[in-house]
């Protein structure tokens, strides 16, 4: 309370970051330089300031002036400390010129004469790994794990079944059955593939358009029709779009519409399981507009330091809306994203059902074992519109989207494999066209019949138990119903 | 949420079926952990069933059942029911033994934040807690406050409890799109699948000459994000209490502290006691006038109390303490009684907490007044660093007594 005692906080703090000992494990080896930095503190950081740094520009961290100072081409720094600069280079044993080497926090680095910036673009882009070839062939020697019958059974006709469910959600947004809904055409192999390399205690953290890892989970194609129709038998109690599923008991997080917010969320997940030691990793799936946002490259960041088992699954589709992606990013795509991070990353071919699965399946023995982060790029199309509010041939021309949905459909091109092995055949898909079709239609229209949730679930959940004020609130628009029910919308119960 | 810490049934019946979903969602790999959970759950409930084998929580768990859930005792009660006479210490020491005892009490508790681990947080609030704890559980960050404040969100989803520390209050207005987006409506948008029982805190309001931007007041820019909880703590007494408070919640809370502050020095009970959320506290009774205020400006008003009182004027003074929601059941009492309302807030005048206050007692009490509430708040401009302006800008013990005067002529 009296003033004193507040300034010495101040003084307190400016004390401690003076003697304390910084991240000296990376300075141990200098102990000469230490000193240094202490009179350099005294030449930087004047007037005293307590610890606080404007959080959007530059630190005042008198250890990175001091290390920049070192070797610099901080010119104007330089100036600024040119007494103890000079001491600074005195240190150095008088070597060679070509034999000197920085021995810089975290690691050695090496010195050159050369003035040569490095080029922002390669000549050469990251290969892409890919197990199929575009007819269906397994190519020669490549690396990729066997898969049983059973498994590609279930693989194919999931990405079918998605296929399917798609187009007939599609169609029921077009008639305005449902106000709402994206495909994931193109990116069928994407979803299952992936889902079929993980374990069901993996945790998924997903953006929008991976709901056929719900699917290959078991979540019924009924409850995907709940969700889509807000009515009380969905998970999510009505409160969200279509296609915001959730499902605790299928480890798949709620979707948030918020672009790339499950990033930093799946490296906390994942740090949860570092910490409690557990068998299991995290997905986490965004496209390449997400991988734009600040909490990509935050989390990614984070995870690299943090050391934890989570995968970073980019679907770089080609298209941000209307954004494509040269005008999204100027870098290789999103996988050398990975390097300057820190982190193990591959570059994969997204329509390869094969490639997916093998790759996430390696990706999550990483993850695990050696505890650290992945980062998958897989290179696909995004066949369909963004949404039904899109229209995507208003910016891209409809030859480009048919070439897509052609040759390189990966639901097409894994089918040909299965017929190849013969585990498929022509009958088999008429056959499960015909079923799923139908249980959808008959989803859909169950779901339509159910009644909406009641008023009460509007405030249910804010909290975990009701608080004073929401249940006044909640109590006046009941009074409002009552008072005007023909204002009122019969399906839903109050 | 009243009944949280009033209704020890309430809050065991929501607890019990949390455990049954995490029973379900931990499949048999995480047995370890949803076992932990609920010998945790267990204690609150019922002693007798309470399983020393899986009671990996600690040997206080027998101290806990009578205590952990007891609402805030008085003060006169709690000196004359102490067999010891309590111990001394700041403001930020009794916020880290709250961290500290939560930390012990409950291994799913970590501290997520920049600086917290050996540097011990810029306010040393985590002193002492890295070396204690490990550098995973209190985790030192790279400096991204959206992200870290995701991790945390994504964190407490799988069942951690962490505690988000702002290096100053300011900084979390980057972390504003995961607080208000995800921290305040995952749980509802899941449809009660997944809860976030995080604690988001650090110290706000305006300092010693920090300059604009270390000196923001975030309750009035949070204040409207639904699912959360606000809480501002003024004393070292109420600052462990809070924070423990806010830590067993299994709603997210943002915890309130203020740069100043962290130095108060007081005697607080060595036995364990956790306060209500969402109760104000009382700090002066009296006749004449309600005068409301929170954190450091609840100082500013009892020197103004102090000058009133030799002019014979009987404030009542009250520590609002919870921001949100406010405890219109102790303001209600106390604005029926006195008819007088003056609000003295450090938020900026447009959109502050006083302004909400305001609409709320108007809407509420107005049969009770006997005139206009008057609001003392700061001016609508960022905080100049040069210190005489700096004082200006917040509200002063003389403009306090001016208005009482004002307010009772």
């Amino acid at each position: 309370m009296a003033s004193s005692s507040l300034t010495k906080s101040k003084t307190s703090i400016i004390h401690h970051l003076k003697s304390t000992k910084f991240p000296l494990l990376y300075f141990t080896n200098h102990t000469s330089s230490i000193r240094n930095s202490h009179n350099l503190l005294h030449t930087i950081s004047s007037p005293p300031l307590p610890v606080p740094r404007c959080a959007t520009s530059s630190r005042i961290n008198p250890f990175i002036v001091f290390s920049r100072c070192f070797e610099s081409v901080c010119v104007g720094r330089r100036l600024h400390s040119a007494a103890s600069a000079s001491n600074d280079v005195r240190q150095f044993p008088a070597e060679a010129p070509s034999q000197q080497v920085l021995d810089f926090p975290g690691g050695k680095v090496k010195f050159t004469p050369k003035l040569a910036f490095t080029s922002g673009s390669t000549e050469e882009r990251v290969p892409c790994y890919r197990v199929l070839d575009d007819s269906g062939q397994p190519i020669i020697d490549s690396d990729s794990l066997k898969i049983s019958k059973e498994l590609a059974v279930k693989m194919y006709s999931d990405m079918v079944t998605l296929e399917v469910m798609d187009t007939i959600f599609y169609e029921a947004q077009r008639q305005g059955r449902i106000s709402f809904y994206a495909t994931t055409m193109g990116e069928e192999a994407i979803n299952i593939a992936s889902a079929a390399a993980l374990h069901n205690d993996d945790f998924v953290f997903p953006q929008y358009r991976e709901p056929g890892v719900l699917l290959w989970r078991g979540f019924p194609l009924q409850e995907f029709a709940h969700q889509c129709f807000g009515n009380k038998y969905d998970n999510g109690k009505g409160r969200q779009m279509p296609i915001h599923y959730g499902s605790r008991k299928h480890n798949y997080f709620t979707v948030a519409s918020t672009v790339a917010t499950q990033i930093p969320h799946a490296v906390g997940a994942a740090y949860s399981l570092k910490m409690e030691k557990q068998d299991s990793c995290v997905i986490t799936y965004f496209g390449d507009g997400g991988s734009s946002t600040a909490d990509f490259h935050a989390a990614v960041n984070f995870a690299a330091v943090l050391e934890v088992p989570v995968i970073f699954f980019c679907r770089n589709n080609g298209w941000a809306i209307s954004t494509p992606i040269n005008e999204q990013l100027r870098s290789d795509g999103i996988v050398v994203r990975g390097k300057a991070y820190g982190v193990p990353s591959i570059r994969i071919d997204g329509n390869d059902a094969l490639a997916i699965y093998s790759a996430v399946h390696k990706a999550r023995k990483m993850a695990i074992e050696e505890q650290t982060p992945v980062l998958i790029e897989a290179l696909t199309y995004r066949t369909g519109h963004h949404s039904t509010s899109d229209d995507s041939t208003k910016y891209r021309s409809i030859d480009e989207i048919e070439q897509w949905r052609g040759g390189q459909n990966p639901v097409k091109r894994f089918r040909k494999w299965m017929e190849s092995k013969g585990w498929w055949s022509d009958e088999a898909e008429s056959e499960h066209h015909c079923s799923t079709r139908k249980q959808l239609s008959q989803a859909i229209q169950a779901a339509e019949q159910v009644e909406k949730p009641t008023i009460a679930d509007m405030f249910n959940d804010v909290y975990d138990v009701l608080p004073k004020n929401l249940m006044e609130q909640e109590a006046f628009i009941r009074k409002t119903i009552k008072k005007h029910t023909q204002d009122y919308p019969s399906d839903v119960p109050l | 949420m009243a009944s949280i810490f009033q209704g020890v049934g309430t809050a065991t019946t929501l607890s019990s079926s949390a455990s049954f979903d995490s029973n379900k969602f931990h499949p048999s790999s995480r047995r370890s952990l949803s076992e932990r959970k609920v010998s945790f759950l267990v204690v609150r409930s019922d002693a007798a069933k309470m399983n020393p084998g899986l009671n990996k929580i600690g040997g206080r768990a027998d101290q806990l059942v009578t205590n952990a859930v007891a609402t805030k005792p008085d003060t006169s009660a709690a000196s004359t029911a102490a067999s010891k006479s309590g111990h001394e210490l700041l403001l930020f020491e009794a916020l880290r033994e709250g961290l500290e005892e939560e930390m012990e009490r409950d291994s799913r508790v970590c501290i997520i934040g920049e600086d917290v681990g050996h540097y011990g947080g810029s306010y040393k609030v985590s002193k002492g807690l890295a070396p204690k704890y490990g550098d995973l559980r209190v985790l030192d960050t790279p400096i991204a406050e959206n992200a870290f404040t995701g991790m945390g969100i994504g964190a407490a989803m799988m069942g951690l409890r962490p505690i988000i520390e702002g290096m100053n209050m300011g900084f979390l207005l980057l972390a504003f799109n995961q607080i208000s987006n995800n921290c305040g409506m995952l749980h509802y948008t899941s449809g009660g699948q997944f809860k976030i029982p995080v604690v988001i805190r650090g110290p706000g309001g305006v300092g010693r000459q920090l300059g604009a931007e270390h000196s923001q007041r975030l309750e009035s820019y949070f204040q409207s994000i639904p699912g959360i909880q606000m809480v501002a703590c003024s004393t070292p007494y109420n600052a462990k209490g809070l924070m423990k408070a806010a830590i067993r919640s299994d709603n997210p809370v943002i915890l309130f502290e203020h740069v100043l502050l962290y130095n108060l020095k007081e005697t607080i009970p060595d036995e364990e006691y956790v306060l209500n959320l969402e109760e104000a506290e009382m700090v002066r009774p009296g006749e004449h006038v309600t005068i409301l205020t929170y954190s450091r400006m609840r100082y500013h008003v009892m020197q103004a109390a102090k000058t009133l009182v030799n002019k014979g004027y009987d404030p009542e003074v009250i520590d609002i303490r919870s921001l949100k929601p406010f405890d219109l059941h102790m303001i209600g009492n106390s604005v029926k009684k006195t008819h007088r309302v003056l609000i003295v807030e450090e938020c900026m005048r447009t959109g502050g907490i006083g302004a909400s206050l305001t609409a709320a007692i108007n809407e509420n009490f107005q049969d009770f007044l006997d005139a206009p509430i008057v609001c003392l708040s700061s001016q609508d401009v960022p905080t100049p660093y040069a210190g005489t302006l700096e004082e200006w800008t917040v509200v002063q013990p003389p403009q306090i007594v001016a208005a009482v005067e004002q307010l009772c002529r």
